[in-house]
């Protein structure tokens, strides 16, 4: 028999109720069963960070939360980041800095970064402080320079604001 | 209008930061099953029995799958072959029957309904093996070759006897690969017709693998498609065909239900094919005056457990590329292809010159001191001139002749140590005074390699105009995250007068083109850029061709640009690529007799030779000789592009090289204990490198010498940033520590440099530099 748990979740402000087994991952929830296929699975052991979500203000590894934890949560994917077709100020860094590739890793580190953006946003944005925050995932294509670059541009841009 | 050359936004980013992109993962289809490969626990021995019972019993498992279910005899055969090797006794088996010969060798296949419940279903398998011992050093040298190769020319022999200098080292090449953030994935789903597959999750090389699954399962190729997806890297090890690309379509026609694979990290790392390991004994003959009179190089690869795709080509390249931008009069390069019991072995970006560049390189730093010779000013006295080009060395690659088709060795070299200097490299590597007790040395190291790129012979692509004017680019490439649709979107856009938003590129859907052959060797820009160039000029002049009859002008009269065709000084006597197409319909009174309907073309891009880009590395590093971690603070790369089709991703594709490089370098290492177990199955120990080891990287991008072998003059930019990052930084380690000889192996780990360390203090002294000091930069 399987361990089932009627859980509600709100991802991007939209309201979901559904039935999960407790060992299902929040990240193979959101994907699979809710059909958020924006956030991605790279080593499902916590490491690598494309899973990250953000689960109440706060930036998560998917693959390391069960979906039942998310039970009366609000959660928001890189699904919820862009206004339409209008992209958000800090995805439209990424593309302006060249801070991604293959875009696999690219949601975990936009998740990342919008929780540290929104946690300090008086404070955030010196080069060595970001660094030492993109450290936290994995990258394989870029480097990481063009990531770094974006954040720090977008932390700027948005204490002018 | 132009837009190649221009820092375009890629067409790809709104869709992958959107949370858009289609990776394998992200596709399911009703009724699917879910494998899970069951793979050997040992690295060698007798597989007694699979008891695969229990597991059969298991819910919602559909079926298990051993190697007595499948057709005898399959094997995966080799892409890549290299004349004169026969490497059939070393084939992979689709699944282990008899033997297994390594650590996540694949056994048998759990299919079911949920991959939570199969992944407990395949613990089940009782697997009884009678284990042997393993061999897991290849360099030991009583193992008989899977294959021996030479490569090489002139007299060696007489070059090293009439030496005024022989300098010799032997340097280790750590086990690493490309390891890209997404894993594999498959999805095949049946047809209603009898063979018919769709396939998600192919890439490089969709064409042949569809070829080879097709005769692999008996039907006719053009009833499998595979599917252009998004794909989360791929540095030559996606997209080769593994086990898992037969087992998984076999089992949807086996099943006739859709089958999902989803491979987990942990797999991927022993599963993947690994690269790199070698061992190297290089030698150079110098003459009193520090000109290279004779190189050789005794190799060992390491090959892991089986030949696969590649067969022996990596080390074929190694031996084939060894001599890099230097003028040597006589060279021997001899492999021996050495089968273990680790992984088996194939491409990772800048196969076989990462590994042989370090060789060279470092051996030339080590000369450097022994002559008493700058390294750079030994390296100028030996580099390639331009009035030498183009040079032909007699020897053969991936069934090419090396022909260094064009460039200027010694004018990149020397703007390469001129952008060091402005930028404060050397300063920044002799700042740090030794203090008592501060373990800090810092040091410079600088590496110059020949990369090669666009390897044909061929690439097909078809550009079609529809009805809306929209441009749709077919292309055999396929997309791995290098901005391949941009860059295609670029050429084409240029070709044909329109904006490249109106430009759409599919690329590596085997049935919108048919005739692809693939992404990998830095080819997609020279050979798949040349036949979009190709296409989308027939597709200008059919479109002028027609607009004459429309317009009732004279075909030379008209011009293209901005999305229409116009008289020339009239340019209101026009009409739209919209208008065009659509006078190009079938039955349309513009059509000729005879004439194809559509405003189409396709076209071949052929080619024989390869183009062969080239640069520098250079890096400064600080080693704490007490802890032996290495920081790199600095680091560049000069590099000879032929012309940038869009300079933001040329610096892009050599940056993450350059990580690649230095995680290949310092940190990422595939170990094995003494039983053949392997101890990096996580990214706790594969470690790949973080934004805290990557510095920024400073480019400086050459345009001085267009390929003269296709029309766009451009060279291949995909593994010039990792080339010469184990040389660059080995050297500058070296330089750090005041080693005489050389470090013996990469990477360099903290234990490794530690023990470095208390060997350049037992032989040089307390606080005492290298001689590698001098120089311009």
């Amino acid at each position: 028999m399987k361990d089932m748990h009627a859980i509600s979740v709100t991802v991007n402000g939209r309201a979901h109720e559904l039935v999960v087994e407790a060992r299902r991952t929040l990240a193979d929830m959101l994907r699979h069963d809710l059909g958020y296929t924006g956030t991605h699975l790279g080593c499902e052991h916590g490491i690598c960070g494309a899973c990250t979500v953000i689960l109440d203000d706060q930036p998560v590894r998917a693959c390391l939360v069960f979906g039942v934890q998310a039970d009366g949560a609000e959660v928001r994917t890189v699904e919820g980041l862009a206004d339409g077709e209008q992209l958000s100020d800090l995805q439209q860094a990424f593309s302006d800095h060249h801070a991604l590739q293959c875009g696999f890793c690219t949601p975990g580190f936009l998740m990342l970064a919008e929780a540290y953006l929104a946690e300090s946003p008086g404070t955030a944005g010196t080069e060595e402080q970001v660094r030492e925050l993109v450290a936290a995932n994995l990258c394989r294509c870029t480097g990481y320079q063009g990531i770094i670059e974006a954040i720090v541009a977008t932390a700027r841009a948005r204490k002018k604001r | 209008m132009t837009v190649v050359g221009t820092r375009l936004p890629r067409t790809e980013d709104p869709r992958l930061l959107r949370g858009c992109g289609r990776f394998g993962d992200d596709f399911s289809v009703p009724g699917q099953l879910h494998a899970r490969i069951v793979r050997s626990p040992a690295a060698h021995g007798l597989l007694r029995e699979l008891d695969v019972t229990q597991a059969k019993k298991a819910p919602g498992v559909a079926a298990v799958v051993t190697a007595r279910d499948l057709p005898r005899d399959l094997v995966i055969p080799v892409r890549l072959a290299v004349a004169g090797t026969d490497l059939s006794p070393f084939l992979q088996p689709v699944l282990a029957r008899d033997t297994v010969r390594y650590v996540g060798e694949p056994l048998a296949v759990v299919a079911g309904d949920d991959p939570y419940a199969c992944e407990d279903a395949a613990e089940l398998v009782g697997i009884d093996i009678a284990e042997q011992p393993a061999v897991l050093d290849a360099a030991e040298g009583h193992h008989r070759p899977a294959a021996e190769l030479t490569r090489g020319y002139g007299d060696t022999d007489a070059a090293f006897a009439a030496a005024a200098h022989v300098v010799r080292i032997e340097l280790a090449i750590g086990r690493h690969s490309g390891v890209p953030l997404e894993p594999r994935c498959l999805l095949a789903v049946p047809g209603p017709r009898r063979g018919e597959l769709s396939i998600f999750g192919m890439t490089k090389v969709p064409v042949w693998n569809r070829d080879l699954l097709a005769d692999m399962l008996g039907v006719d190729e053009t009833l499998i498609r595979v599917h252009a997806i998004d794909a989360g890297g791929g540095f030559g090890v996606r997209g080769e065909f593994y086990p898992e690309d037969f087992l998984i379509p076999w089992l949807a026609t086996k099943t006739g239900r859709p089958v999902k694979w989803a491979e987990d990290r942990a797999e991927h790392l022993v599963a993947v094919n690994h690269s790199r390991q070698q061992y190297h004994r290089v030698a150079a003959a110098f003459d009193a005056g520090g000109r290279i009179l004779g190189l050789t190089d005794d190799i060992v690869q390491d090959n892991g457990a089986y030949c696969r795709t590649h067969g022996v080509a990596v080390p074929e390249l190694t031996a084939a590329m060894l001599p890099g931008p230097y003028r040597v009069p006589a060279y021997r390069g001899r492999v021996r292809v050495v089968l273990t019991n680790k992984t088996p072995c194939g491409t990772y970006r800048a196969p076989g010159r990462f590994e042989g560049t370090a060789a060279r390189e470092h051996l030339l730093d080590v000369a450097a001191t022994r002559l008493g010779i700058d390294p750079i000013r030994l390296r100028e006295r030996n580099l390639l001139t331009r009035s030498e080009m183009p040079h032909q060395r007699p020897i053969s690659t991936l069934g090419t002749d090396v022909i260094l088709d064009t460039g200027d060795y010694p004018a990149l070299l020397a703007a390469a140590v001129r952008q060091a200097s402005r930028l404060g490299y050397r300063a920044q590597a002799t700042a740090r005074a030794a203090a008592p007790g501060d373990h800090r040395r810092r040091g410079f190291g600088l590496a110059m390699f020949v990369e090669k790129s666009g390897l044909g012979p061929q690439e097909t692509a078809d550009v079609t105009v529809s009805r809306s004017g929209a441009v749709h680019v077919y292309s055999g490439g396929t997309s791995v995250g290098q901005g391949i649709e941009t860059v295609l979107a670029q050429i084409a856009a240029d070709a044909l007068g329109v904006d490249p938003g109106a430009v759409r590129v599919t690329a590596g859907d085997t049935a919108a083109q048919p005739f692809g052959a693939g992404s990998w060797a830095s080819r997609s820009t020279v050979v798949g850029g040349s036949a979009v160039h190709r296409a989308a000029t027939a597709v200008r002049e059919r479109a002028i061709q027609l607009a004459a009859r429309i317009l009732e002008a004279a075909g030379e009269d008209l011009e293209m640009a901005g999305g229409a065709v116009f008289v020339r000084g009239d340019p209101e006597t026009r009409i739209t690529l919209a208008g065009i197409a659509r006078a190009a319909a079938p039955a349309s009174r513009y059509l000729g007799p005879g004439e194809p309907a559509g405003l189409s073309a396709r076209r071949r891009f052929e080619v024989s030779h390869m183009t062969y880009p080239y640069g520098v590395h250079a890096a400064v590093v600080e080693v704490d000789t007490g802890t032996g971690r290495v920081r790199v603070l600095r680091y560049l790369v000069a590099y000879e592009v032929g012309r940038a089709i869009n300079p933001m991703l040329v610096e892009g594709q050599l940056r993450g090289g350059v990580a690649q490089g230095i995680g290949g370098a310092l940190l990422e290492e595939f170990g094995y204990d003494e039983a053949g177990q392997p101890q990096a199955t996580t990214f706790i120990e594969y470690r790949l490198p973080t934004a805290a080891e990557i510095p920024p990287v400073d480019v400086l991008l050459s345009q001085d010498a267009p390929a003269p072998g296709n029309p766009l003059g451009v060279m291949g930019a995909g593994e010039g940033g990792v080339s010469a990052a184990g040389a660059a930084v080995a050297n500058a380690v070296r330089d750090a520590l005041g080693l005489a000889g050389g470090v013996g192996q990469l990477p360099l780990t903290p234990a490794r440099v530690c023990a470095l360390a208390a060997l350049a203090r037992a032989t040089a002294g307390p606080v005492t530099r290298g001689p590698v000091t001098g120089g311009g930069a």
